[in-house]
């Protein structure tokens, strides 16, 4: 007991390790568990639930919320906030409508690039400029929300997309799997890459866990902080795209309040809000997991949105106060 | 980078860049003044002025608690579902009489600002997703209050809130002006004003001297809360209606807006309480100088995007200095 006292001083306990590490686990894999406990049990309680066509749904469905999800990773794993995404996830819907009069290459290429050119704005702000993350951003939801209105003669237009092969982007697919389901696995998939042996990716880990001493180190912190920005940029402009294609159409007021899921979603896939640790697996986790949620709360039929709202909001104080605690228990 | 305080160069004493950083705001409100008296017909008049002193009124009085928030280095994104609860407990309790049933509705929305407040102080969430949290069921929870729906409040003696007028002067924009006084006073002359700056100033600065952070922190989310529930009340009663789904939407935007704006830095430590009157004022003649110009919605906007860049640009020396 007399270890207990004094946590920092001496060798660890065995008990010590084991706790730090069931509580490092649970925060990286917590989302997992709770998604498998939730599938379980989903499937036992509503015959409904567990038919390839609802996977598939929920599939969908999920696939636009995480490429926005990804960019945000990137963004929070280096303790950063973006609050545009949703304007700019509908800003890239808008452009794809528009650009798919030159086919599919102008449908994906238009919004990429003046998406990106948004990111590389806000990007510059923030890593060159010396602005805080949240107010740019901020100042992005609310701009490119009112360049999405300016583009639709304020929302009254709904640029209707007609190119066969456009839409077929959105609603076709390759195994019973939608293509957008497929380009976000894609996504995630090189992110990880990206995260894991990428040049930059210790980095965009440095200067979450502490900035100042990755700057002390010599990393090339501004470019770094910079390009997150302009990856998130990309991510909800190719999945604002995406779901123009799946839906036909780019819809000015889409995407409103999507950067609070895409927040949502990172933290409750246990990456740190204060940046410096988390991983794409978890941030899958967290997508799946809040669409998992509203599919279950829809099976119910009888509630309504306001009960919805109530779950996630709650599910989300649950979940980080428990994170909370747990690298709480790790600083040990 | 040669320094660890990032490349951001310091303002000189005495500069211009420093005279913009502390009158930038108020200059701005008066260059708008001047352009809408020689360019906008019918501007300068007490009737206009009264319209759209009346529209600030719930802008500014959230901006204050947000203010105070933002003092400790916090935000809070609840602010918009509070109002939307403090709405819908409004009609449950009317009958009871317009002040009880105001006070219920401030108990309510003093609930969301102590979850809030434990949420930060105890456990030690961060203030962005504590809040996201309470903001996405608090509105969720005054819906399910309302039952999902709009009701309509006719008691006279709480409609008079939003018609009513003293000299001129509608009762709302007196209360908000008391409030503008109680906060100011409780900022720079109370010591829980000195202990709320010290907070945003270094918390872990300010556990060390024995300050009650936690007890402050509750406080001022709560304190945060009672005054966006008091934007609630005000707003249904010059609808005289409670409407839940929309009262408040985005609102929180707005007052972080007018608090960065009214020179009150993200990083906290300082809290410009006129600055926030100022800064609330400012974006609600813009938003009136272009609606009297037929400017569409989008533009304006896009001209708030823009005012908010600069103003936070200006300012972005004073968070190094600190």
């Amino acid at each position: 007991m007399s270890l207990a006292l004094e946590p920092s001083v001496g060798p660890a306990t065995t008990k010590q390790v084991t706790r730090e590490r069931i509580a490092g686990n649970v925060q990286r894999y917590g989302a997992a568990i709770v998604l498998g406990l939730l599938l379980v049990v989903g499937s036992f309680a509503f015959p409904t639930f567990p038919t390839l066509s609802n996977f598939t749904n929920i599939a969908t469905q999920s696939s636009f919320l995480l490429i926005v999800a990804v960019g945000m990773t990137f963004v929070i794993l280096t303790g950063g906030i973006d609050l545009s995404v949703g304007s700019v996830y509908a800003l890239g819907g808008i452009l794809a409508a528009y650009g798919s009069t030159w086919g599919i290459a102008g449908a994906v290429l238009l919004p990429l690039l003046v998406c990106g050119v948004v990111g590389i704005l806000q990007g510059l702000l923030i890593a060159y400029g010396g602005m805080a993350p949240f107010i740019v951003t901020l100042a992005g939801l609310l701009g490119i929300r009112g360049l999405v209105f300016a583009l639709t003669n304020e929302g009254a237009n709904t640029p209707l997309i007609k190119d066969a092969a456009v839409t077929a982007l959105g609603q076709g697919g390759i195994l019973g799997l939608r293509w957008p389901v497929v380009i976000a696995v894609v996504v995630v998939v090189i992110g990880s890459v990206l995260l894991a042996r990428g040049r930059g990716s210790q980095t965009v880990l440095a200067v979450g866990g502490s900035e100042s001493a990755a700057v002390l180190m010599g990393l090339p912190v501004a470019r770094v902080k910079f390009s997150v920005y302009v990856v998130s940029g990309l991510c909800a402009g190719l999945a604002g795209a995406l779901n123009a294609a799946y839906s036909s159409s780019g819809v000015p007021t889409v995407g409103v309040g999507l950067e609070l899921s895409a927040i949502a979603a990172v933290v409750i896939g246990g990456t740190l809000l204060t940046g410096g640790r988390g991983n794409l697996i978890g941030t899958t986790a967290g997508v799946l997991l809040l669409t998992v949620i509203q599919n279950l709360i829809n099976q119910v039929g009888s509630l309504t949105s306001s009960v919805q709202a109530v779950v996630s909001g709650i599910f989300l104080a649950v979940v980080v106060i428990i994170q909370t605690v747990l690298s709480r228990t790790q600083r040990l | 980078m040669s320094t660890v305080t990032s490349a951001v160069r310091l303002p000189q004493k005495g500069s211009a860049l420093v005279f913009l950083q502390r009158y930038g705001v108020y200059l701005a409100i008066a260059l708008l003044l001047l352009f809408n008296l020689f360019f906008t017909p019918n501007f300068m008049t007490i009737d206009n002025f009264r319209v759209q002193f009346i529209q600030v009124v719930p802008v500014l009085i959230v901006a204050l608690g947000m203010a105070l928030v933002i003092g400790t280095e916090g935000i809070d994104l609840s602010v918009g579902a509070v109002m939307a609860l403090s709405a819908a407990v409004i009609p449950l309790y009317i009958g009871y009489g317009p002040l009880p049933a105001a006070i219920l509705a401030v108990l309510a929305g003093c609930l969301i600002g102590l979850a809030n407040g434990t949420m930060i102080a105890l456990i030690g969430v961060q203030p962005i997703v504590a809040t996201l949290s309470l903001m996405v069921a608090g509105r969720g929870i005054a819906l399910l209050v309302a039952d999902e729906q709009l009701k309509s409040v006719i008691d006279p003696g709480f409609l008079a809130l939003g018609r009513g007028t003293i000299a001129g002067v509608p009762y709302s924009v007196l209360l908000a002006l008391v409030l503008v006084g109680l906060v100011a006073v409780l900022v720079n002359r109370t010591t829980f004003g000195k202990q709320l700056v010290s907070i945003g100033g270094s918390r872990r600065a300010a556990e060390l001297a024995g300050l009650p952070v936690k007890r402050v922190l509750i406080t001022i989310y709560i304190l945060a809360a009672a005054l966006a529930s008091i934007a609630g009340i005000i707003q249904t009663a010059r609808l005289s209606a409670s409407v839940p789904s929309t009262v408040g939407n985005l609102i929180e935007l707005s007052a972080i807006t007018a608090v960065v704006i009214g020179g009150t830095p993200l990083s906290g430590g300082q809290v410009k309480v006129l600055g926030t009157v100022a800064g609330a004022l400012l974006l609600q003649l813009i938003a009136a100088s272009l609606i009297k110009h037929n400017v569409p919605d989008a533009y304006s906007q896009i001209t708030q995007a823009v005012i908010i860049l600069l103003a936070v640009y200006l300012q972005r020396g004073k968070a190094v200095l600190k």
